[in-house]
C-alpha cells in the first residue's frame, strides 16, 4: 500500500495534505468523513477540522484517537456546532499532559452519542468541565508520586457517558460522578467497578439520580387506580430498564403480578404517572375481557394481527368504561404516515398493522386506504353489537391478514418506526400452546436449592448510611444480619439478681409510686379540683325544688394506663471487655447486671420492652442479636441470652438504631423509647474518617424522631461528653461509676417514663 | 338535601300540650312528601313494623338516605316525626326533661322524648351511638312490651301514646371499640341494613333529586364507585349520595363539571394526596 496516495479531485487532494498524516487506517475512512464534513461544517470550519485531527495524529497515541476523532466530529458538530472545537481540544490537551492520555480515544468515540443526547453547546461544556474536574480528582498521587497513575475510572466512565446522559440530566450525571470520586479516589479498581456500572452502589445512585417517575414513588396511587377504577388489584413488580440496552423489556404480568418499567420519563405531555396508568388499564382489558387461545396453528404473523386487533377490542371496551382513556391513549400511541413504508423493498406488516390500531381507536385517522377503512368499519360493526370475544375479533383479524397480505411481508428488513406502542403489554397471556414449541420459554420449572445447601440465617437488611460531607444518604450502605442470641445458662442471672435483692426492694417501691398518664375525668366528687357545672346546677335545682341535693358537685383528674414501648439497644463491641475503672468487673459484667435488673423491672410494669445487642465488622456485616422480643417474657430462655453475652468487633451504632426502629416503629403505642447503652463513640474498622460515623448516627437519631420515637443515650464513657451530645442533643446522660450502673440504669428508666 | 324535620331543643313544655294540643302536634308533622326512593321493600317492611309498633332500627353508611326513609315513613303514615341528633354530651335529662330554675322555684320541662311519647309522635334518635351507653338505656322501658317512661325526678310515670313509636338510626362503619350499642339495645329493635344502592337506582334517585340529566348522574355515579372501591384502602367511607345531590345541584347551576365533582366529591372526604389525586384522575377520564 503506498502512503503516498493520489487523489483524483484537486480539492481532496489539498485536504488529504492538510491533514499530514500516513496511517493507511485514516486513508480508508478519509473519503467518508470528508463527505459527511463537507455536509456539514462550514469553509472556516473544515479546516479547524483539518488542523484538529492533524494535531491530534501527532499526539503520538497511534491511529485510534485519530480515526475516532474524524469520524466523531461533524455529527458532533452537527448537534451541537461547530463552534465547541476548542473546548474539545483544551480537554484533549489537558489529557495528553496529564497520564491519562490513553483515555483521549474513549473520550472520542462517545463524544458524538453524547453530543446528539445533550444538543447544545453549554450543555456540552458542562459535560467536559464535569470530565476534567473527574480527571484531575481521581489521577494518581498514590505514595506522594504526584500525577503518576492514570485515573482508573476515566475510561470506564468515558464508555458508559451515552448511556448514562439517556437516564439522568447532567446535573444527576455530576452527583452521580461525584459520588464515585468521593467514595472510592482512593480504590482503582472499585473506582473501575462504579464507573462501568458494575457494583451495586454505582446502579442505587444511578437509580436515584434517574429523571422520570419512579415506580416506587407512585405505587400507591397505581395501587389505588387500579382498585379504585378498575376493581382490580396486583403486585405491581417493578423490571430494571436502566441496564438492558439491546432489549428493551416491555410490561406483561403472570401469575406473580404485573411487570412495570421502574421507570416512566414524561412522554408527549404525558405524565410519567398517566403512562402507567394507562398500562395498568391495558393489563386490566386484558385481563377482564381476553381468554387465551390456541397458537399452535397461527403463523407469527397471524398471531401478531390478532394481537393488534385484541388490543383494540379491549382499548375500545376500556374506553366505553371511561372516555377519557380515549386522550391518553391517542396521545401515547403511534401515528405513522401512511406514505412512510415502502412496500417494494420493505417489510410493511407492522407499519400496516400500527396504522389500523390507530385508525380503530382514533376516529380522525385521515388515513385513505380502502382495506384499512374496510375494516375500520367492520370492526365497529361487531363492537356495536357489544364486548365481543377474543375468538371473534382473531377471525376479523385473520382476514384483514389474508386481504392485505403482500410478498414483501417475509422481507428481511421491516419497518419498524413508529410501529411500537409503548403501553401495551406482550400478550403472552393471549396464548397458549397445546405442544411446547421453540417459541415458548420454559422458565416456569421450580428452581430448587441444590442439595446439602441450606438457608442459613435471615437474608441481610441493607440500610443507608448518611454521608455529612456531601449532606446525602449512601443507598443500601450497611448490611445488617439478625439472628437470636446464643443461649448460656439463665442461673446466672438469677444469681445476679439474687445479689442484687436489696436494690430491687428499692426499685420496686419506687416502680409503685410510677404514674400512669392517661387523663381521665372522674365526675360526681364531693372534693375535687373543678366544680362540675352540671352537677352543680342538678344540685341547686334539686334544693330549690325542696328534694335532696346531691353534695357530689366536683370532678377531679386522674391518670390511668401506661402504653410505652421500650428497647433496650446494647452496644457489645469489644470495648466492653476492658475492666471498669476503680472496680474489678468488666464493664461487659456491669451492663448485664444492669440489663438484667432493668428488665426484671420493666417486666413488673409490665410495659412491652424488646433487648437486642449488636456490633459491626465493617459496613457488610452488621450483627444484630436479639435477646428479649416484645412476645416473650422475662423467662429462663431470654435470662439465658443474657448470661451468654459476649463482646467484640465495633460499634456501628446508626444502622442498628435504625434496624431496632424497624421493629419499634411497628409496635402499637403512644410512646416508643429506644434506649442505647453504649461505651463509646460511633466507630468501625472500615470508616477513616471519625466524625463519619457520628453524624451518621445523628442521622439515624433524626429519623428517629420523624418515627415519633424517644432515643435515649446511656454512655458508660467517662469521655462522652465531647461528642454525645452531637448525636443525641440533650437526651443522654453519662454515667461515670459505672460500678453503679446497675444502680442507675432502673432508675433512669423510671424517671424517663414518670 | 333538605332537612324538613325541625329538631327538637327542649323548649317545649307540658303547659303547652294541654293548651294547644292540637297545633302544637301539628307542627311535627311533614306536610309534603319528601323524595325517597324504594330500593327494596322497605316501605312495606316499616308499615308492618308499625303496624304492632315494634322499635325500629336504621343501619347504613352516611349519607345513603336513612333519615330520609324515616322522614318519608312519617310522611306516609301522616303521624308527627320528631328527630333529636344524639351527641356526646348528651345525658338522659336532654331525653327525658329536667326541671328547670325560676325566680321563685322550679319548673318541669319535658325533654323531646317525653313530648314524643305523650304525643304518639315517631321519635327518631338520630346517630344513635354518638350518645353515652347511660344515656341510651333510658330508652329501654319504652321499647319492650311495658311502652312505659318512668319521669322518677317527677315521680311520674308516663304510659306511651298508642301511636308512638320509637325509631333509632347509626352508622356501623365507625368501627370503634367505644362506640357500638349494647346488645341489652340492640335486642329491642327490628332492623333495616341500608347501603348506597346500585349505580342504576342511584342514577335515578340523584336524577329525581336534582332534575339533572340521567347521562351527566350516571357519570357522577361512576365517579362515586370508584371512591367506594377504594373503602378500607386510605377511605374509611365511599363518597355518598348526598354529596353526589351537592355535585349534581352544583352542575345544575353552571359549575364546570370537573370542578363540581373536585368540590362536592372529592375535597371533602379525602385529605390524602394519593387518594386526592386518584379520584381526580377519574374525573377526568370519566368526563373525557
Amino acid at each position: 500500500m503506498t502512503t503516498e496516495t493520489e487523489y483524483q479531485h484537486p480539492l481532496m487532494a489539498a485536504y488529504w495534505k492538510q491533514l499530514d498524516t500516513r496511517f493507511p487506517q485514516v486513508e480508508e475512512v478519509f473519503e467518508d468523513c470528508m463527505a459527511e464534513a463537507l455536509a456539514v461544517l462550514t469553509r472556516a470550519g473544515l479546516d479547524a477540522y483539518l488542523e484538529a485531527a492533524r494535531v491530534i495524529g501527532k499526539l503520538g497515541r497511534g491511529v485510534e484517537p485519530m480515526l475516532a476523532f474524524m469520524e466523531a466530529w461533524p455529527s458532533t458538530a452537527k448537534a451541537v456546532g461547530e463552534s465547541a472545537l476548542p473546548a474539545v481540544m483544551v480537554l484533549i490537551q489537558r489529557m495528553q499532559k496529564s497520564p491519562n492520555g490513553r483515555a483521549i480515544a474513549p473520550f472520542l468515540q462517545t463524544l458524538a452519542p453524547v453530543a446528539r443526547r445533550l444538543k447544545a453547546q453549554e450543555l456540552l461544556q458542562d459535560y467536559l468541565d464535569i470530565t476534567l474536574n473527574f480527571m484531575e480528582r481521581t489521577t494518581g498521587s498514590i505514595h506522594g508520586h504526584h500525577t503518576t497513575f492514570p485515573s482508573p475510572g476515566l475510561p470506564e466512565f468515558f464508555a458508559q457517558a451515552p448511556n448514562l446522559l439517556s437516564q439522568l440530566t447532567l446535573a444527576g450525571l455530576k452527583n452521580w460522578v461525584e459520588y464515585g470520586i468521593r467514595n472510592y479516589r482512593t480504590h482503582p479498581e472499585r473506582q473501575k467497578d462504579y464507573f462501568s456500572l458494575q457494583s451495586a452502589d454505582s446502579r442505587a445512585v444511578l437509580q436515584r439520580e434517574r429523571h422520570g417517575t419512579l415506580l416506587v414513588d407512585v405505587e400507591r396511587k397505581l395501587d389505588m387506580y387500579l382498585r379504585g377504577l378498575w376493581r382490580d388489584s396486583d403486585h405491581l413488580v417493578p423490571y430494571s430498564t436502566a441496564f438492558d440496552e439491546i432489549r428493551k423489556p416491555i410490561p406483561y404480568y403472570d401469575k406473580l403480578g404485573i411487570r412495570l418499567p421502574d421507570v416512566y420519563d414524561d412522554a408527549d405531555n404525558v405524565s410519567g404517572l398517566d403512562r402507567y396508568r394507562a398500562v395498568l388499564a391495558h393489563i386490566v382489558g386484558h385481563r377482564r375481557w381476553s381468554e387465551a387461545q390456541v397458537a399452535d396453528n397461527w403463523s407469527p404473523f397471524q398471531r401478531m394481527a390478532v394481537e393488534f386487533f385484541e388490543d383494540c377490542r379491549i382499548e375500545t371496551l376500556l374506553i366505553r368504561e371511561y372516555p377519557g382513556l380515549r386522550k391518553l391513549f391517542l396521545a401515547l400511541h403511534p401515528e405513522p404516515l401512511e406514505t412512510s413504508c415502502d412496500p417494494e423493498t420493505t417489510s410493511c406488516l407492522r407499519h400496516r398493522m400500527t396504522m389500523l390500531s390507530r385508525a380503530l381507536l382514533d376516529p380522525d385517522h385521515g388515513y385513505v386506504d380502502a382495506d384499512l377503512n374496510d375494516f375500520v368499519a367492520r370492526f365497529h360493526a361487531v363492537m356495536a353489537q357489544g364486548t365481543s370475544s377474543m375468538q371473534e375479533i382473531a377471525s376479523l383479524a385473520l382476514s384483514y391478514v389474508a386481504r392485505t397480505r403482500r410478498q414483501s411481508d417475509q422481507f428481511a428488513r421491516v419497518h419498524f418506526d413508529n410501529t411500537v406502542v409503548d403501553y401495551r403489554d406482550d400478550n403472552r397471556q393471549l396464548w397458549k400452546f397445546i405442544e411446547a414449541g421453540d417459541e415458548e420459554d420454559a422458565f416456569d420449572e421450580e428452581r430448587k436449592i441444590e442439595p446439602g445447601e441450606e438457608i442459613r440465617g435471615l437474608p441481610p437488611r441493607h440500610y443507608p448510611e448518611w454521608d455529612y460531607s456531601s449532606q446525602t444518604y449512601r443507598p443500601d450502605w450497611a448490611s445488617v444480619y439478625e439472628a437470636l442470641h446464643p443461649s448460656g445458662n439463665p442461673a446466672d442471672i438469677d444469681r445476679l439478681l439474687q445479689k442484687h435483692s436489696a436494690l430491687a426492694k428499692q426499685l420496686k417501691k419506687m416502680l409503685d409510686l410510677l404514674k400512669p398518664q392517661d387523663k381521665v375525668r372522674i365526675r360526681y366528687q364531693e372534693e375535687g379540683s373543678e366544680l362540675d357545672l352540671d352537677v352543680a346546677i342538678r344540685s341547686l335545682i334539686d334544693f330549690k325544688g325542696g328534694a335532696t341535693p346531691d353534695p357530689r358537685i366536683n370532678m377531679s383528674h386522674k391518670t390511668s394506663g401506661r402504653d410505652i414501648t421500650v428497647m433496650l439497644l446494647l452496644d457489645l463491641s469489644e470495648s466492653l471487655n476492658k475492666k471498669a475503672a476503680g472496680s474489678d468487673q468488666t464493664i461487659l459484667e456491669l451492663s448485664q447486671e444492669a440489663v438484667s435488673l432493668l428488665a426484671w423491672a420493666i417486666e413488673k410494669l409490665g410495659d412491652p420492652f424488646a433487648i437486642a445487642g449488636f456490633h459491626s465488622n465493617t459496613r457488610h456485616d452488621v450483627r444484630y442479636l436479639h435477646i428479649k422480643g416484645y412476645g416473650e417474657h422475662f423467662n429462663d430462655d431470654v435470662k439465658a441470652r443474657l448470661a451468654a453475652m459476649e463482646a467484640g468487633y465495633s460499634t456501628r451504632m446508626g444502622a442498628a438504631m435504625r434496624h431496632a426502629a424497624h421493629y419499634l416503629a411497628a409496635r402499637p403505642a403512644d410512646k416508643k423509647l429506644m434506649l442505647i447503652l453504649t461505651d463509646g463513640r460511633s466507630s468501625d474498622v472500615d470508616a477513616h474518617d471519625e466524625r463519619l460515623l457520628i453524624e451518621d448516627a445523628r442521622q439515624a437519631v433524626k429519623e428517629l424522631d420523624r418515627q415519633d420515637i424517644f432515643p435515649y443515650c446511656i454512655s458508660l464513657d467517662p469521655k462522652a461528653d465531647e461528642y454525645v451530645g452531637d448525636i443525641f442533643g440533650r437526651q443522654f446522660t453519662v454515667i461515670d461509676h459505672i460500678e453503679r450502673l446497675p444502680e442507675r440504669l432502673p432508675q433512669l428508666f423510671m424517671a424517663l417514663t414518670k | 338535601m333538605i332537612e324538613n324535620e325541625v329538631s327538637v331543643e327542649a323548649n317545649v313544655s307540658e303547659v303547652n300540650v294541654k293548651q294547644s294540643g292540637h297545633n302544637y302536634k301539628d307542627q311535627y308533622k311533614i306536610h309534603q312528601e319528601p323524595f325517597y326512593q324504594q330500593q327494596r321493600n322497605e316501605v312495606q317492611l316499616y308499615e308492618a313494623a308499625y303496624r304492632s309498633r315494634l322499635p325500629v332500627m336504621v343501619k347504613g353508611p352516611t349519607g345513603c338516605g336513612k333519615s330520609r326513609f324515616v322522614e318519608y315513613m312519617a310522611w306516609k303514615l301522616n303521624k308527627p316525626l320528631i328527630t333529636v341528633a344524639c351527641n356526646e354530651d348528651m345525658t338522659a335529662s336532654d331525653l327525658v326533661g329536667r326541671y328547670l330554675l325560676e325566680a321563685n322555684g322550679t319548673r318541669w320541662l319535658d325533654g323531646p322524648l317525653t313530648t314524643a311519647a305523650r304525643l304518639g309522635a315517631i321519635c327518631y334518635l338520630d346517630e344513635i351511638v354518638e350518645a353515652r351507653q347511660d344515656t341510651t338505656v333510658v330508652i329501654h322501658p319504652l321499647t319492650d312490651h311495658r311502652r312505659t317512661l318512668p319521669l322518677d325526678k317527677k315521680g311520674e310515670l308516663i304510659h306511651a301514646h298508642p301511636d308512638f313509636q320509637l325509631v333509632i338510626s347509626y352508622n356501623p362503619g365507625y368501627q370503634s371499640l367505644m362506640k357500638d350499642l349494647k346488645q341489652s339495645t340492640k335486642q329491642r329493635f327490628t332492623a333495616f341494613d341500608f347501603d348506597y344502592p346500585n349505580a342504576e337506582l342511584e342514577t335515578q334517585i340523584v336524577a329525581k333529586e336534582t332534575g339533572m340529566d340521567a347521562a351527566l348522574v350516571a357519570k357522577l355515579v361512576k365517579i362515586g364507585g370508584v371512591a367506594r372501591n377504594l373503602k378500607g384502602h386510605g377511605l374509611d367511607e365511599g363518597i355518598s349520595t348526598r354529596l353526589l345531590v351537592y355535585a349534581a345541584t352544583l352542575i345544575k347551576d353552571g359549575v364546570e363539571p370537573r370542578d363540581a365533582c373536585r368540590m362536592a366529591m372529592v375535597r371533602p372526604i379525602t385529605d390524602d394526596a394519593d387518594i386526592r389525586e386518584t379520584l381526580d384522575h377519574a374525573i377526568d377520564a370519566t368526563f373525557a
